[in-house]
């Protein structure tokens, strides 16, 4: 389709974009949080002093929105703490210790799949959930009924700078991704497979093309998709994939879409493949703190700490320690976090790179506006909420705001207009409570 | 256990814009029509330019300073503000007149209603339609040799060449004359993303087709009445005022058509020779509807798909 929705240029800082990923030894212990993904967080199946391998399972799905949770090294359940996650709710997390090994539990075996029902249980026994960042349980994304997804949409965009990891799930690991298309066509009747890649990752798009070819019974095309950010954003990768606009409140599915990020899609065949669930994940770790920046794959739950270590260490303390990248990716207060399953990237950033201007006044430039890839108006919206004008919110459609961070980037005056969109749909969210209240 | 680090809500990096960096911006835009200025009237032409920058500079530090709010001279917009208003008033203005005219743009119309980004009206427009109303500014001759009697060459029997229109050779507001430093200027703007064409191309097209009408169909006639008088430096520098002007492309649009809508019509059909300061503080007015009569389609808003 010719028209295609604003956005930004960002600086892409791909700087680890060319060298082959590093695996990292066992580190010494890990801190798995049972909750990694949106859902009710998972009930420990183990207890302090239990032998874990790499593979056992070491809490169970609590429900249907929900996930499995695998011990990611071998060795022993140390003690459970608690873990804050960045939406502000504490979960458990178990502390294990390494017994150095890395010894795969001996049942690890790959899932008896013969119908759609035994691939989603199969699925959810994987513990993949949505590793593009958010972490929503894939086989609750895929648990619908089959005539409904017309597309299969696979998330190569990768839009974020400095970002590389599902770069290189694209470039070494074709074969589980071809593996997990070719289930989803055989149990789940998939016709219509898009992979949306951005332009900027040439040897991506042929790794995807040359894959594409190998899978049988379903259309797989590649997509070369224009550089811009937020290209990676769920809505809008399906309108410049298939032209369809996800209405705002509804989900992808309802335009018979379902988007897969790259890296799920293979953590989902290396399940299938071998019956090894996900314990490990391919990080980006980069930043003017780092000294050696690369990816590296690292066992779930190993602290950022050790990744740095692994880099070769931090050059200077770092003012930010950001998960993700850096236009919409959380700051975590302290290199003692842990790496979760959704994480796909810890960038360190020095007091140069995160200093940001202070905010000054709106100039009405207007440039909010005219860059939203949703076509909202951000400086109208500031004002609203500054006079705590619910209806005004609600005409600006406030709630369709993805939070893409477009806005806040080009802003002169540097307004914190993500904050205030945030703060926005909460105070809106209120006064529907309060309405609903009173009604 | 390491140090903490800082805890914030993204985004993490940032473009680099910022308001000083598009005042500058402005600033530079606005040095080659000084320039012009200066050599066109003679370096007398400086005078006022001198004043109205130091006098809007000056008197938005101090008003910052009596009220104890936050230092804001540094964005540069005061002295954006004080160049365009010297460069849209002749050259032997009496330089009180231009601590006057300071006063009221940035005292009046900018700080009183809240500072940047909070006047309803161009400060440095307003402030001319101030000058005109209470000294009569505009009815002072600049040009020393053959003199013309009025203010621009729209009130001159026998209109300038169209060479003498495009280098500045002849009467009126220091920076208005020179239609080649103008232009010049505004191409830096559209490279550096400070201003889009459509302001400035619909505003010159409105006045040029209205004019080509009036005229009879004489293009050069039509084309000598966008480049004289204050329509380059309105359209280029003043309609495009970030504050005052509608946000969107189609807002844009609108705004640049009815301030070429109204010059003219104040031009042919008023005793005013020239219409240009009165459209765009009138369209100013009309942009906060403008806004909202043009906002961009918000992406499948609603329930259907």
């Amino acid at each position: 389709m010719a028209f295609y929705l604003r956005g930004i240029h960002v600086p892409h800082r791909k700087n680890t974009a060319k060298q082959p990923a590093a695996r990292m030894p066992a580190p010494q212990s890990v801190t798995i949080p049972m909750a990694m993904h949106i859902g009710n967080p998972a009930i420990p199946a183990v207890r302090v002093g239990d032998l874990v391998k790499v593979g056992t399972r070491i809490a169970e799905a609590d429900g249907r929105v929900s996930s499995d949770v695998y011990s990611s090294i071998s060795g022993k359940v140390l003690k459970f703490t608690e873990y804050l996650s960045s939406n502000g709710i504490a979960v458990p997390a178990a502390v294990i210790e390494s017994d150095g090994e890395m010894t795969v539990d001996p049942s690890i075996c790959p899932p008896a799949v013969s119908s759609r029902e035994t691939l989603i249980d199969a699925i959810r026994e994987s513990g993949v959930v949505g590793l593009g960042g958010a972490g929503f349980p894939t086989h609750v994304k895929l648990d619908v009924a089959p005539e409904r997804i017309e597309y299969l949409i696979i998330n190569g965009a990768e839009c974020e700078p400095y970002v590389t990891s599902d770069t290189v799930t694209m470039l070494t690991r074709a074969d589980d991704m071809a593996y997990a298309l070719q289930m989803l066509q055989r149990f789940l009747g998939i016709k219509n497979v898009i992979i949306g890649i951005e332009n900027n990752k040439k040897e991506a798009i042929a790794s995807m093309r040359k894959m594409a070819s190998s899978v049988t019974g379903s259309a797989v095309n590649v997509k070369s998709l224009p550089s811009v950010y937020p290209q990676g954003g769920e809505k809008v990768l399906i309108y410049h994939t298939t032209g369809r606009k996800v209405p705002s409140g509804k989900l992808p599915v309802d335009v018979g879409c379902v988007v897969l990020n790259c890296t799920t899609l293979a953590a989902v065949g290396a399940y299938l493949r071998t019956g090894m669930p996900l314990v490990e994940k391919c990080v980006t770790v980069d930043g003017g703190a780092v000294k050696n920046p690369q990816n590296v794959i690292v066992p779930i739950g190993t602290m950022m700490a050790d990744v740095f270590a692994f880099c070769g260490g931090l050059t200077e303390q770092p003012a930010k320690i950001i998960s993700g990248g850096p236009m919409m990716g959380v700051t975590v207060p302290g290199a003692d976090t842990p790496v979760l399953k959704n994480t796909n990237a810890v960038l360190a950033l020095t007091a140069k790179e995160a200093k940001l201007p202070t905010p000054t006044a709106c100039i009405r430039c207007g440039t909010c506006t005219n860059t939203c890839p949703f076509g909202l108006a951000p400086a109208s919206i500031a004002e609203a909420y500054e006079k705590k004008d619910t209806e005004a919110l609600k005409a600006l459609s406030v709630e369709t705001c993805m939070e893409c961070g477009c806005c806040s980037f080009v802003c002169p005056a540097n307004r914190p207009l993500v904050q205030i969109n945030k703060l926005s749909k909460q105070l809106l969210m209120e006064d529907k409570k309060k309405e609903a209240s009173k009604g | 256990m390491s140090a903490l680090t800082k805890v914030m809500i993204s985004p993490h990096i940032h473009s680099g814009r910022s308001t000083a960096g598009i005042m500058r911006d402005v600033l530079i835009a606005l040095l080659p029509v000084t320039v012009a200025g200066a050599l066109i009237f003679g370096w007398r032409a400086l005078l006022p330019v001198f004043v109205c920058v130091a006098s809007c500079v000056a008197l938005e530090a101090i008003f910052n300073w009596i009220t104890k709010r936050r230092q804001t001279v540094g964005d540069l917009s005061a002295a954006v503000t004080g160049l365009l208003l010297a460069l849209n008033l002749p050259a032997n203005i009496p330089l009180w007149q231009c601590v006057a005219g300071s006063l009221f743009a940035i005292i009046v119309v900018k700080c009183l209603f809240g500072g940047i980004g909070s006047n309803l009206v161009n400060p440095a427009i307003t402030a001319r339609v101030f000058m005109l109303v209470a000294f009569d500014s505009l009815a002072v001759s600049a040009f020393p040799v053959d003199a013309v009697s009025g203010a621009t060459a729209l009130s001159a029997d026998k209109m300038p060449s169209l060479l003498d229109l495009f280098l500045g050779n002849y009467g009126g507001a220091i920076g208005e004359t020179c239609t080649a430093a103008l232009l010049l200027g505004g191409v830096y703007l559209l490279v550096r993303r400070v201003i889009t064409w459509h302001i400035p191309a619909v505003f010159m097209g409105t006045v040029f087709a209205f004019s080509l009408f009036m005229e009879g169909f004489d293009g050069t006639s039509a084309l000598a009445l966008v480049m004289a008088g204050g329509v380059c430096i309105g359209a280029i520098f003043m309609a495009t005022d970030y504050v005052t002007s509608p946000a969107t492309a189609w807002g844009k649009v609108l705004f640049g058509l009815g301030a070429g809508l109204l010059t003219c019509l104040i031009r042919y059909f008023s005793v005013y020779p020239e219409g240009v300061s009165f459209a765009i503080l009138f369209m100013n007015i009309l942009t906060p509807y403008i806004d909202r009569w043009t906002k961009h389609k918000v992406f499948a808003k609603g329930g259907r798909a």
